[in-house]
């Protein structure tokens, strides 16, 4: 166990080296942050002075070493855009981002076990149908898409009305097709202060309203994947010899899918599941842009925006990061779940 | 001392923002919820030179002078402006005004601010005709120019005096205080003393920042009743607005050209739109292609490019078609100039010119810049076409693109410029005048055009006091680029706000596009 973390760690520090090196390779290409500094009417030769004073002229191996110098000692630079050391401006984003992840995670697990179950068990009832047909259309809309459709309808509201409103049936219907709109369209309101820099959303009433919308637009991705996973997994652990066996046996239904099934359908749900989790906080970029959630996602689109270097190197670092410590937690539930698994990997 | 009475107005205001949450204190104070594409950078308003800090300055400080709607001087802090001799000018301020911090507004403020600003690598090169400033008395001031120097208002635009002994001392680091710091934390970057009508209580950098009424605010003509501001970043266009129509925010700028007529059909929002000051225009190198040498071929290029056309199709009405630099109410605007689209005119001239089949050039625009940029490059491209020239066409993120426009990376390059002085003669200077590095004019003349007489023209005008005369003289420059085909205008971007029905938006806007927020009225429901 020990051993296995120690090399997870080794593995972190190894990820987090080779990203720093590749962003900052590309750093040229991610524009000059000079000119996001300065107004337009600056003269080159002040551009040229404070372009010498953060270091920007000196060879790539100079700069790269200067920064690997200081991040060893976990000091990464000071972000351009906000004047401040980069480490604490992601971690005054990370709290909004990693609710909102936390939020959809939590709407995916209640929503795909039941209905992936569901759809395994009684794949010919009609809403199983239903639920697979609208997990196609959910896989193929883009979340930018959907987002936009949630403000339209639940912020902004729609009042549409085909048919005549002064019969009873019509005015049902228009009834219907309207929807007030009223749900917040952006940011996170008011949060809760929790302690330090995390703020909750989760503590009242009015923060949750904020966290709807996102939450649903950025779950509308994995939830649909996880449906069919589910279902999938499910379908063929009912075919194994072992659930025929408890059948015969004559245990209850309810007893063999829920104990024996839903267990064994579990493990590669967690594995991917694991990894789905890490690919969230990266579509956090697109939901978090639509809904102006200020966490991480955000803050990265603007740091690449203005060219905010040592900002953009940070974030893919500590996203490197969640990745690996994401795909550990996933490798010691996966033994939890699993006793036959070893994670050293020795043979058992 | 101060900073306790900072610490403690941000404490108060940390305590209103939560008092504000509660029904009942919400009615008896006027909120106005806006968004912005962007928040400021800072709360230094000499670190940078862009709209959004001098929208910051004209909420939380007041001008010497500011510019009317109808681009005329309006008096501020200096009360009354005389010019004593050709070199000087004297500037009577106003009495009886206080800082956000309590201290007294005084002549040595107005000093101290000037010979800030002329330390501030942003605001140094506008502030260079000033060769010193004086305190006469406690409330006036002689601005000293080493030669005369016709635009000493339209600087005292940009002068927001800041408290001096506020920003004097040193910080808890041991740092100065008056610091100009770019990529750092300064003192005066995170602290605010100003004169403004408003005062920042809470400022979270990329969320929001919140401000509230100076209660002794000097100008009690003012109409404002806004008590609070809370000002949020929204960069996505389709949020911003949506944000707008669902009643989250009271007012929005900048409207995405697209989503006019959404909010135009909105029965509770209203719309302001105006023709703005910022020139759109292409440039033709003539160091990367020779054929631009020749005026004939220039001309037959600003011949055939349908400015009208890319006005009313591509930006639906959203601009202004333009064929000089100034835009109206300009010095050097010129009536007569109009957009002269005309293909066989333009064929005819490359024919004579000796290039009737055209040739091959290359063309890049930014993509996120200006309003429709890489859709009006495409157009561009295409009419060029129809006079045989065709164009490799390459356009850019805003955070590249900067780059290859320093490097001249095409033959036709894409800029939008405003006049920082809202004068012509700043188009001239940076645009088309002859480039020389060590005087950094022609910084962005892409184009290399260089015309000695007219930069001896516009140099003469930037020493004439008689304004008509300068008038005259800028106009001759912009008559003559436009004869000789410098550059290709395209338009003026217009601007658009919307707010709310309730918020009176339309007095308080103008085309520099800094609402004057402290003026701003919100019905009562």
């Amino acid at each position: 166990m020990i051993a296995f973390l120690i090399k997870r760690l080794f593995h972190a520090l190894l990820v987090m080296f080779v990203i720093s090196v590749i962003a900052f390779a590309i750093q040229d290409n991610l524009g000059d942050p000079i000119q996001q500094m300065v107004g337009q009417s600056v003269p080159e030769s002040e551009r040229e002075a404070l372009r010498e004073e953060l270091g920007l002229n000196d060879p790539f191996a100079v700069q790269y070493l200067r920064f690997a110098a200081n991040a060893v000692q976990f000091d990464f630079g000071y972000s351009y855009v906000f004047n401040e050391p980069t480490t604490e401006v992601i971690l005054r984003h990370l709290p909004a981002t990693l609710e909102l992840v936390a939020a959809s995670t939590l709407l995916i697990i209640a929503l795909s076990i039941p209905i992936g179950v569901y759809s395994a068990i009684k794949p010919r009832a009609w809403l199983s149908r239903l639920f697979m047909g609208v997990s196609i259309i959910g896989i193929s809309i883009p979340v930018f898409l959907t987002a936009i459709v949630l403000i339209q309808l639940f912020a902004i509201g729609v009042s549409w009305s085909p048919f005549p409103g002064d019969t009873g049936w019509g005015a049902w219907l228009n009834d219907l097709l309207t929807t007030d709109g009223g749900m917040p369209a952006y940011g996170r309101g008011n949060p809760v202060p929790v302690f330090g820099t995390w703020e909750t959303n989760f503590a009242s009433l009015e923060g949750l309203t904020y966290l709807v919308l996102p939450a649903i637009s950025l779950a509308s991705i994995m939830l649909p994947l996880f449906i069919r996973l589910i279902r999938a997994e499910m379908l063929e652990v009912l075919q194994s010899d072992y659930v025929k066996f408890a059948r015969a046996k004559g245990l209850s239904p309810r007893r063999i899918y829920f104990l024996h099934a839903l267990k064994n359908t579990m493990l590669p749900v967690i594995t991917v599941g694991g990894v789905q989790i890490g690919t969230l906080v990266a579509y956090t970029i697109l939901t978090e842009t639509v809904f102006q959630w200020p966490g991480m996602g955000l803050m990265f689109l603007d740091a690449i925006e203005r060219s905010d270097i040592p900002l953009i190197v940070t974030y893919l670092m500590i996203v490197g990061l969640i990745f690996v410590i994401t795909n550990t937690l996933v490798d010691l539930i996966y033994g939890l779940v699993n006793p036959t698994v070893k994670l050293t990997g020795k043979p058992a | 001392m101060t900073l306790n009475k900072t610490l403690l107005a941000s404490v108060i205001g940390a305590a209103m923002t939560t008092a504000a949450l509660s029904p009942a204190a919400a009615q008896a104070e006027t909120t106005l919820r806006m968004a912005y594409d962007a928040d400021p950078v800072s709360l230094d308003i000499h670190e940078q030179l862009s709209g959004g800090i001098l929208q910051l300055s004209h909420m939380t400080f007041d001008p010497l002078v500011r510019w009317t709607r109808d681009l005329e001087f309006e008096p501020r802090l200096a009360t009354d402006w005389e010019q004593v001799d050709p070199t000087t000018m004297r500037m009577t301020l106003r009495e009886g005004v206080e800082f956000h911090s309590g201290n007294a507004f005084t002549a040595e403020d107005v000093v101290w601010t000037v010979e800030r600003l002329k330390r501030s690598p942003d605001f140094k090169a506008i502030f260079e005709p000033i060769a010193e400033v004086t305190a006469v008395d406690a409330h006036t001031v002689e601005f000293t120019t080493a030669k005369p120097y016709p635009l000493l208002p339209n600087l005292a635009t940009y002068i927001f005096p800041m408290d001096s002994a506020f920003y004097s001392g040193n910080d808890a680091d041991g740092d100065p205080k008056d610091e100009i710091v770019k990529n750092g934390n300064s003192y005066a970057s995170r602290h605010l003393s100003g004169t403004g009508p408003y005062e920042v209580t809470d400022r979270r950098q990329g969320v929001r920042i919140a401000f509230e009424r100076n209660d002794a605010y000097w100008d009690e003509s003012s109409p404002g009743n806004v008590d609070r501001i809370v000002m949020t970043p929204i960069s996505e266009n389709a949020t911003r607005v949506a944000a707008l129509l669902s009643g989250d925010v009271d007012f929005i700028a900048p409207v995405p050209p697209n989503d006019l007529a959404r909010i135009r059909a909105d029965e509770d929002a209203k719309l302001v739109t105006m023709s703005g000051t910022r020139i759109i225009l292409f440039h033709m190198n003539q160091e990367r292609v020779e054929a631009f040498q020749d005026p004939r071929v220039r001309q037959a290029f600003a011949y055939a490019i349908n400015q009208q056309g890319i006005a009313d199709r591509l930006m639906k009405g959203f601009a202004t078609p333009a064929a000089q630099f100034s835009p109206q109410g300009y010095a050097g605007h010129v009536d007569s100039l109009a957009p002269r689209h005309d293909l066989e005119k333009a064929k005819q001239l490359m024919a004579e010119a000796g290039y009737e089949d055209g040739f091959e050039i290359t063309m890049m625009a930014p993509n996120n810049r200006y309003v429709n940029d890489a859709k009006i490059a495409q157009a561009v491209a295409a009419m060029l076409a129809r006079i045989n020239v065709s164009v490799d066409l390459k356009t850019l993120p805003k955070a590249q693109y900067w780059g290859e426009y320093d490097d001249r990376a095409a033959d036709m390059m894409m800029i939008g410029w405003h006049a920082d002085t809202e004068d012509s003669a700043n188009f001239h200077e940076y645009l088309t005048a002859c480039p020389d590095a060590d005087s950094g004019a022609g910084q962005y003349n892409a184009g290399n055009y260089c015309n000695p007489e007219l930069d001896q023209l516009v140099a003469e005008a930037n020493l004439e006091v008689d304004l008509a005369k300068r008038a005259e003289m800028l106009q001759q420059v912009e008559q003559a680029l436009y004869d000789d085909a410098a550059f290709i205008p395209l338009h003026w971007q217009d601007l658009a706000w919307a707010a709310t029905d309730n918020a009176d938006i339309a007095p308080v806007l103008n085309v520099m596009n800094f609402p004057y927020l402290g003026d701003l009225v919100i019905a009562e429901e």
